[in-house]
């Protein structure tokens, strides 16, 4: 395959309140190629977000990138480590929301309320682009278009409040999309929407991708969405990144117990009327009370005692694009009895 | 189904919502959040109710557990005793008895506890606030609750603070048991829990559901967790109900254009059956206008002249389905299937 577009390394992103650190990001490794779809998967509070924010630097504080490489191809062919830039310097401003486009969890947090969806739009063109306010608006009026708004026209002068959420989204999918970006990063884009909706989005997403050639990590908690809609695959777990692969590996080859675990868990509208869903035991752990060694091992079936709670676990290639991190293989990749 | 009488019957309910404007506050319309809607459910049987968002879904069961008077329509109650009510009709003062008997689980089970009250009190509330016990005998009860929601007698003396999503939807679960009711409305019980804490929740629904012969009133938008969990489907479109199935039936046979697009729109989690959907256009209409004739028409994909004129109503179908679409009979619509 061709060079990555994107290529994290060795991510640690801590936060450190007064109580303690939290490991937000512990170690996490993926890459990410033109045109297509990486998919991070994993429960709340595994780190999907704070991954995000550490790829755009835009950690809350007491959060700080504490070690990593964040490897960006940029459109001549020169890579950046976005990790080292200066937290001000004007490269980092022009690659946020420029070459990186996101789009967050929170619609409502994101749009102004107090702004048009046209301005708020001609502001982040003119941002990245010296145009004028003309072309500027044109450009939104297009950009809304382009997401499938009704009455571009009319819209662009409408505040976000008026909005239905689906409408909403697009309109921030269309913000993240001024400035052209070649990387598209897109934070539980249809969470809070009904399924019609979320279908209608995840198609405008793939339309774009498609026509823009475009890089996606796509985060969500969804496994049906990942499947719809991912290329390769990481899954998170307590801040690690515990498996990585092509999608269809994910789903009928995983590897590691958690990703199998879970994919065993999810509810599925092809199972049959009434029947148990297997389990996974225990909760969540606090983040404040992180388990050493393997942090999945209080819930592990095949936990191994005295190995997968005194250390943590390697990162193994089962194969040239199928990684794992567990006691469970070996050097070579086979599973140990 | 049995020729036992139903724990619920739901007849023609319509719960319409007075929309003011104005320094004079007049009344300029009406929201017709509910609008005819009838339903029954046996005892020890789950109904789930689906659609988007506004459809009506927790307005409905509000409606039945009265925390808002219905506009018109009776909610014919069943108690244990065997007792008929209408809890639309009854007076307030009458409704405590009833309360007892169909109890709620709310979505958000960190808002729903009292972080200043102590498990214990919170499971025990029900029991103090109707007289029932003295304190040993609460406190017996709490405990035996405990259990049954599995979990350990140890957290009786610990605040809600110190729990997980998924513990607190156990504790929000013991206390909705604590008056052995007939009935529980649960409204989105899951949808805010994490994959494996839902599956934890959605089986422990399952086995109480067995154990003590419950009935459940299931509102939720996940399709997914509705097939684990229903023996019949509704489905709502501004406020009416427009298809009602058992859930096998539902789901590989859908007789509504709107249940086949629902599902249609479902990721399933294989990469291997990504397949072509049927996207919908436009938006969910406004109930406070709803077009004329078959609400769905501005989106249905099959609607002929006749749709836009005259509002279907429901009517049998094969497979057990009720369906309220002119065209059921005639069209052979795509459901999901097992590979
Ligand atoms: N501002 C902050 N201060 C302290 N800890 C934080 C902060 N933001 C995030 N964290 C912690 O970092 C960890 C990872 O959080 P993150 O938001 O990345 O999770 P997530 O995977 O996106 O979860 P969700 O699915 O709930 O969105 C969590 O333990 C969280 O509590
Ligand atoms: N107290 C109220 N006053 C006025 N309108 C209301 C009131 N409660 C609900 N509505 C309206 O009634 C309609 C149905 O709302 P309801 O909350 O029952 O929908 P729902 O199906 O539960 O939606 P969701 O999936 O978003 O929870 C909506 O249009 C809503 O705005
Ligand atoms: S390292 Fe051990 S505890 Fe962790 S997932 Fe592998 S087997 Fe389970
Ligand atoms: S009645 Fe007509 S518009 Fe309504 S669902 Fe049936 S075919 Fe479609
Ligand atoms: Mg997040
Ligand atoms: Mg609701």
């Amino acid at each position: 395959m061709a060079e990555p577009i994107l290529s994290v390394r060795g991510l640690e992103t801590f936060f450190r309140p007064d109580e303690g650190i939290v490991r937000a990001v512990d170690g996490a490794s993926f890459d990410l190629h033109p045109g297509q779809t990486l998919g991070i998967v994993g429960e709340s509070g595994c780190g999907k977000s704070v991954t995000a924010r550490s790829i755009l630097r835009i950690v809350d504080r007491p959060g700080r990138v504490e070690s990593g490489e964040i490897l960006l191809r940029r459109a001549d062919g020169q890579v950046v480590d976005i990790a080292k830039l200066d937290a001000k310097s004007a490269l980092l401003r022009d690659i946020r929301g420029g070459e990186v486009g996101y789009v967050f969890q929170e619609p409502m947090s994101s749009l102004s309320a107090y702004h048009t969806i046209g301005n708020q739009l001609m502001e982040a063109i003119r941002l990245h682009r010296d145009v004028s306010k003309a072309d500027a608006r044109a450009r939104a009026i297009e950009l809304l278009r382009m997401v499938g708004i009704p009455r571009p026209e009319q819209r662009v002068d409408s505040y976000s409040f008026e909005l239905s959420g689906g409408l909403r989204q697009r309109v921030m999918i269309a913000l993240a999309l001024a400035a052209e970006p070649r990387v598209l990063i897109a934070d539980e884009p249809t969470t809070a929407l009904d399924v019609t909706t979320q279908a209608q989005i995840l198609d405008l997403i793939r339309r774009i991708q498609r026509e823009r050639n475009l890089a996606v990590i796509l985060i969500t908690h969804d496994m049906g969405v990942i499947a719809e809609m991912a290329d390769t695959v990481a899954v998170m777990y307590l801040g690690k990144v515990v498996e990585t692969g092509p999608v269809d590996t994910i789903f009928h080859a995983p590897r590691h117990p958690y990703t199998q675990a879970l994919l065993r868990s999810i509810p599925s509208v092809l199972a049959t009327p009434l029947s148990r869903l297997a389990t996974i035991a225990g909760s969540i752990p606090h983040p404040y009370a992180r388990p050493p060694g393997c942090p999945f091992h209080p819930r592990c079936e095949s936990f191994i005692a005295g190995t997968c709670d005194a250390g943590a676990p390697p990162v193994t290639g089962l194969a040239a694009d199928h990684e794992v991190r567990c006691f469970l293989y070996d050097d070579a990749g086979t599973r140990r009895a | 189904m049995s020729a036992q009488p139903p724990v619920l019957a739901v007849e023609n309910l319509k719960k319409h919502f007075p929309i003011r404007r104005g320094v004079l506050r007049r009344i300029v319309g009406h929201v017709k959040a509910v609008d005819d809607v009838s339903f029954a459910i046996a005892r020890g049987e789950t109904l789930s109710l689906v659609g988007e968002s506004g459809c009506g879904k927790t307005t409905t069961s509000r409606c039945i557990l009265r925390a808002v008077t219905p506009t018109s329509g009776a909610i014919r109650f069943r108690s244990g005793e065997g007792r008929d009510v209408d809890v639309a009709a009854l007076p307030r003062s009458e409704l405590r008895p009833v309360r007892r008997q169909m109890q709620m689980i709310f979505q958000d089970p960190y808002s729903s506890l009292n972080p200043r009250m102590t498990i214990a009190d919170i499971i025990g509330e029900p029991l103090l606030v109707n007289g029932i016990g003295n304190l040993a005998e609460r406190r017996q009860r709490v405990a035996e609750l405990l259990d049954v929601v599995q979990l350990p007698r140890a957290y009786l003396n610990r605040f809600p603070h110190a729990f997980s999503g998924g513990q607190r939807q156990r504790i929000g679960i013991a206390r909705a048991l604590a008056l052995n009711p007939q009935l529980i409305v649960a409204d989105e019980p899951v949808s805010a829990l994490d994959v494996s804490v839902q599956a934890q929740i959605i089986n422990l629904l399952l086995e109480l559901q067995e154990r003590l012969g419950l009935s459940y009133l299931f509102v939720a938008h996940d399709l997914s967790v509705v097939k684990h969990v229903s023996h019949r489907v509704a489905v709502m479109y501004v406020g009416r109900i427009v298809e009602v199935a058992p859930t096998a039936t539902f789901f590989r046979n859908p007789r509504h254009p709107y249940t086949e697009a629902l599902l249609s729109a479902v990721p399933v989690p294989d990469p291997r059956r990504r397949a072509q959907r049927i996207v919908l256009e436009g938006e969910v209409a406004d109930p406070s206008n709803p077009p004329p004739g078959c609400a769905f028409h501005p989106r249905c994909r099959y609607a002929d002249e006749r749709c836009e004129r005259v509002t279907p109503t429901l009517q049998p179908a094969a497979g057990g389905s009720l369906v309220a679409c002119h065209r059921a009979a005639e069209l052979n619509l795509v459901g999901v299937a097992a590979a």
